[in-house]
């Protein structure tokens, strides 16, 4: 997709750099966080929704409402919670420039985060209402699943981070944004997970 | 110093290019494509109310041309127009390369015309006739495929704006030359930094809403479907809470080009810098803080309007400090009233309307009476055209030199000034009136004892979008024919004016330097006397162009 | 920063003061009053106008002299003074508009608590213990009513805090596209058109079928939403005989513009005989009459 016209730009610029420019320092982890900060945004709407008709319902969660089952959420939970350690043990790893284990321990959060959502999915089919049964029910499915979107998302970055760490010298103990971004996002969303657990199953 | 640069070629603007001047002018030509379409939807509008009865077009064809319109003003042109001068001049003003993340900053952008034409496209479909605020439970039963478009058109241009956000925050707080500190940037820097804040924090919510509201409309929830037990109440909520601030975010840009504007044409360091960047972030603050202003005859309870009222009318502090500044800032220069400086002084006129009008609409008790009337229909076109596109013609002229190369041609543009300047209140002021008297909003139809009203309304728009055409045959002259422009041809005094006019690929031939604050006119020259490259510099400023 | 303090800037201060409140007073902007709150609210905008007017001449004065007074000469390129800025001055209007405000808020306060606002749960108390069948009667069709607590709450404008209290007559209104339909529990009549006598205070017990209405009286200066699943009131005190436009402010479909009726206001005796001659006969002969007076 880039015309000639960029890469000559992109030419131009380099050879500037090499005539004893200051270098280009790395901004990619401060975009990262605004980033984030916006899509907390997102959740915090969701959530605002729901605590406001929690408020203004005569009952909450309404009649007939099915008891959401607890087990299969509360493994969901400690799995994520876990998986957020592990990761973490993946990046030390690769501080100590021991690629192989940055490899083992995000292929082991990868498998986490495919279980959580498989438990997910196992929830779904289990329960005994759908998206539209009531009001209670549509919430519940939207931010479950807006956040299971998210996690697909970490999943895919983890996934992406370990394909390239195939190549030699793509990641390093100096060069690691990759691996930086989709860990602090892996948090993120373990994170908001806790609080949608507290909302959606405990509250 | 005798090194040829590549410039830009016309095909590079077609592209999906990386330099943030070409995306800067990508944006601007956009978003002017869509102001023409919007404008036309509004001269149809006009057409029709040009007469009590539904004679022009079928009422419901009506509403869509009236809930297009809004849209495409607010999502479509003021929005990318804001984004469009940031890019531009962001890195220019505070001597970048170019923005931190130039690639996302592309795609940002083009997002934008295939979301704008997906946009349009659902005038095949029946567009959506909700209005801008596609209230359910109205909007989940008014044409199913309209609203779906609308819903995933505006999640496209919010996610376009997200994005625009983040490299705006990152390049300004990051990418600033050494010596400038965060006091020493110009305004409109500052005035990036709140209306990108209020973006990051607002579009999500709107985006969750929104992503609700169409599962109502496609998957049979009931969200805001009362029918279903939910609550349309909750929607508003979601709504305003982003579409408050982005009225501010679509008027702090304009702020920031204001502040610009004014201290070189009149010759003179803007008048209270602190006080206007702070005011800045203030009115970012208190905007994500009033939204139930517009929900005041809305399912509110009366404790919580009290509320909102409060906070609301504190905004006419920070706001009243600016244009105060603005005004010291004029009194006493030496004004060169150019076409520029002419649209600045056109905002501060009309902007201050809007801005009493807003206050007015602020006090429950009246705005009970007003809510929903062409009262509030005056107020936010005094706010939106007086002062965002009074702002970003005065932007256009005073940058155009920088952008093309170019001088405009001054006499054409005080032609088209003069007949905005009329069309526009001939246009907008009969409208506080009908408000007041019983004309409400969004109407097809209505009482002929208007009619003599909004035949005035509708004759000064014919002026207003008749005064387009000297705005466009300047810029097109003069972007051929034009005269070519020095690289300062204002003497002002922000990087931006440091290099050539167009600046090329590279922005900078070297590092610019910081000689003197973005709006030292007037400084005693003598105290930084000895420096060579400095006076070099002041040689220039001080005008043989 | 040089302010002319001379006998000129008092003189256009003097004028600038008397023009805004004349304009505050006479811009005749407003359809008439036809109750009592209608003039309180009147009088509120009357000082907002006062003090937009006195804002406006002052900002647009010091505008227009600048551009007069302060144009550059053929050929000068010399700067204007390096003025940044001037903290008395600053503080000074930077605490204007803060006293405005607080003036205008609390003001706001006063005519809005004046005009029932802050009370709708009370009157909803009262309502609620001498009309509970109607309410009953209200609550079909929305099968979930919105309540906060478990309590109902009531939006919109309740009894004025500072009139006796005295038995409104209560209309309940139903807005469903494009109509308004005024039901009066006291006596069965079921109309299209609201009438009501003067100098009575007027209850609205308000409710709606499919989307979104806003029943607004311009001559009155009220307006509440009516929204489907909620209920919401309007109270008010007619003080002159007339007729007056019903309008719907929310947008709530092709015919929004079309979704309008007229309130009557009837002397006393006036109003008992529309009373009777509805009363007596519901019969479909008067419902012709009444739509074909609507049109
Ligand atoms: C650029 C856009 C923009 C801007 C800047 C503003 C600015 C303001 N707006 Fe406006 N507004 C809109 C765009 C904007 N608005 C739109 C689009 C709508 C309608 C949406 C819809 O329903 O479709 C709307 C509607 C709207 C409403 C809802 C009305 C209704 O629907 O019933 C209210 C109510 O409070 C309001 C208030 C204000 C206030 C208090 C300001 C303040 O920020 C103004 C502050 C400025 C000044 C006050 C002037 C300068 C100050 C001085 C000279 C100091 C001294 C002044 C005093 C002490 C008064 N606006
Ligand atoms: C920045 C925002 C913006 C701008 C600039 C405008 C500009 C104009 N608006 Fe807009 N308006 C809104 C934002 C804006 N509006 C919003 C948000 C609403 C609320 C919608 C809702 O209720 O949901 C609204 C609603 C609205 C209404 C009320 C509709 C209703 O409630 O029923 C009216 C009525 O007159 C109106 C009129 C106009 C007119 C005459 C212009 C004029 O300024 C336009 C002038 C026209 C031009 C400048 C175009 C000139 C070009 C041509 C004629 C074509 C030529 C083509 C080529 C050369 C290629 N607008
Ligand atoms: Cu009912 Cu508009
Ligand atoms: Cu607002």
């Amino acid at each position: 997709m880039q015309s000639s016209a960029v890469n000559e730009s992109q030419l131009v610029i380099d050879s500037h750099q090499e005539s004893g420019h200051h270098g280009h320092p790395d901004h990619r982890m401060f975009g990262v966080i605004l980033f984030l900060i916006a899509d907390s945004m997102t959740f915090i709407g969701f959530f605002a929704a729901f605590l406001i008709y929690r408020a203004i319902m005569p009952e909450w969660p309404p009649e007939g409402t099915p008891e959401l089952e607890l087990l299969v959420p509360i493994i969901n939970t400690s799995i994520l919670v876990t998986s957020s350690f592990v990761m973490h043990k993946g990046q030390v790893a690769l501080k100590n420039n021991d690629i192989q284990g940055l490899q083992k321990w995000f292929a082991i959060t990868a498998a986490m985060g495919v279980a959580f959502l498989a438990g997910q999915g196992y929830e779904y089919f289990h329960a005994e209402m759908g998206l539209t049964t009531n009001l209670f029910s549509s919430c519940f499915f939207a931010v479950t699943g807006f956040h299971g979107l998210h996690v697909t998302v970490g999943v895919l970055l983890i996934l992406s981070v370990l394909w390239r760490s195939r190549t030699e010298g793509h990641y390093s103990s100096t060069s690691h944004f990759g691996v930086e971004a989709a860990e602090i996002y892996w948090h993120f969303v373990d994170v908001i997970w806790l609080i949608l657990f507290v909302l959606v199953y405990l509250l | 110093m005798e090194q040829v640069h590549p410039q830009r070629k016309w095909q590079d603007y077609f592209s999906f290019s990386t330099d943030h001047k070409v995306i800067g002018v990508q944006y601007l030509v956009t978003a002017f494509f869509f102001y023409f379409v919007g404008g036309a939807l509004a001269e149809a509008m006009r057409v029709e109310l040009s007469t009590p009865d539904p004679d022009f077009v079928q009422p419901e064809f009506y509403n869509q041309l009236m809930t297009m319109h809004g849209s495409i003003m607010l999502f479509l042109w003021i929005l990318p127009a804001g984004a469009a001068f940031a890019n531009y001049l962001i890195p220019l003003m505070i001597g970048a390369e170019d923005m931190a993340f130039p690639r996302l900053n592309a795609v940002a952008f083009w997002i934008i015309p295939p979301g704008g034409i997906f946009f349009l496209s659902s005038f095949f479909v029946g567009a959506p006739q909700a209005g801008w605020t596609s209230y359910p439970p109205l909007s989940l039963v008014s044409g199913q495929w309209g609203e779906e478009i609308w819903i995933l058109s505006v999640l496209l241009l919010g996610t376009s704006s997200i994005l625009g956000a983040i490299n705006f925050v990152t390049t300004i707080l990051r990418m600033r030359i050494p010596d400038m500190d965060i006091h020493s940037m110009p305004l409109f820097c500052w005035s990036m930094l709140a209306t990108s804040a209020l973006i990051l924090l607002g579009t999500p919510v709107l985006a969750a809403a929104l992503i609700l509201l169409s599962f109502d409309l496609i998957a049979g929830t009931a969200f805001f479907n009362p029918a279903g037990g939910g609550d349309p109440i909750v929607y508003q909520h979601m709504f305003w809470f982003y579409s408050h601030p982005a009225v501010y975010i679509m008027v702090l840009p304009f702020f920031g080009v204001i502040s610009e504007v004014l201290p070189v044409h009149a010759r003179k360091p803007i008048f209270g810098y602190r006080a206007i960047a702070y005011s800045s972030l203030a009115i970012s603050f208190l905007g994500l803080i009033v939204w139930a202003h517009h929900m005041f005859t809305s399912g509110t309870p009366g404790w919580l309007r009290m509320f909102f009222m409060a906070t609301t009318m504190i905004i006419a502090v920070p706001t009243g400090i600016k244009v105060f500044s603005w005004c010291a800032t004029l009194w006493g220069g030496k004004l060169n009233l150019n076409s520029a400086l002419l649209f600045g002084i056109g905002f501060l006129s009309s902007f201050l309307i809007g801005g009493l009008s807003g206050v007015m609409v602020a006090s429950v008790p009246f705005d009970i009476h007003v809510h929903d009337t062409y009262f509030v229909v005056a107020h936010f076109h005094y706010v939106l055209f007086g002062g965002a596109v009074f702002g970003l013609f005065a932007a256009v002229y005073h940058w155009f030199p920088k952008m093309s190369g170019k001088m405009v041609n001054e006499t054409l543009g005080r032609i088209h000034f003069v007949m905005t300047f009329i069309g526009f209140n001939l246009t907008f002021l009969p409208m506080h009136p009908l408000g007041l008297q019983g004309m409400n909003r969004r109407i097809a139809l209505y009482d002929p004892k208007f009619q003599a009203l909004n035949e005035l309304v509708s004759i000064g728009s014919y002026l207003l979008a008749l005064s387009t055409f000297p705005f466009i045959i300047n810029i097109v002259w003069s972007v051929f024919k034009g005269k070519p422009a020095p690289r300062n041809p204002w003497r002002a005094l922000t990087l931006e004016w440091q290099t050539a006019s167009p600046p090329i690929i590279e922005n900078f031939e070297e590092e610019p330097v910081l000689w003197a604050g973005p709006y030292d006119y007037g400084i005693d020259t003598e105290s930084i006397d000895g420096d060579e490259e400095v006076e070099d510099m002041l040689a220039e400023v001080a005008g043989n162009t | 920063m040089k302010i002319p303090s001379n006998i000129v800037t008092l003189i256009a201060g003097i004028t600038l003061t008397l023009i805004s409140l004349w304009y505050g007073q006479n811009h005749g902007l407003m359809p008439i009053a036809a109750s009592a709150e209608a003039a309180e609210v009147d009088g509120l905008f009357n000082l907002m106008m006062t003090i937009a007017t006195g804002l406006f001449l002052l900002v647009e004065g010091v505008i227009i002299y600048s551009v007069i007074k302060f144009r550059r000469k053929e050929g000068d390129t010399t700067d204007g003074p390096p003025i940044e800025g001037n903290v008395p001055l600053e503080i000074v209007w930077t605490a204007i508009p803060t006293v405005i405000v607080f003036i205008l808020a609390i003001y706001s306060f006063e005519v809005y608590n004046t005009l029932g606002g802050l009370d709708p749960m009370a009157s909803h108390d009262h309502l609620a213990s001498h009309n509970h069948h109607e309410m009953v009667a209200m609550d079909e069709g929305n099968s979930q009513l919105i309540a906060m607590n478990g309590e109902k709450v009531a939006l919109g404008l309740g009894q004025s805090p500072y009139l006796e209290e005295s038995s409104p007559l209560n209309v309940n209104v139903n807005g469903i596209q494009y109509a308004w339909i005024f039901t009066y529990p006291d006596t069965g009549i079921v109309s299209g058109e609201l009438h009501v006598p003067v100098d009575r205070p007027v209850q609205l017990n308000m409710s709606g079928g499919d989307v979104l209405h806003a029943f607004w009286l311009p001559e009155f200066r009220i307006k509440q939403d009516v929204i489907p699943g909620r209920e919401s009131q309007l109270t008010f005190t007619p003080t002159k005989v007339g007729q007056y436009p019903v309008i719907c402010a929310e947008l709530c479909g092709a015919y929004h513009g079309g979704m309008k009726t007229t309130l009557t206001v009837h002397s006393a005796e006036d109003y008992q005989q529309w009373l009777q001659d509805n009363t007596i006969a519901q019969t479909p002969n008067s419902e012709q009459l009444a739509v074909n007076s609507e049109q």
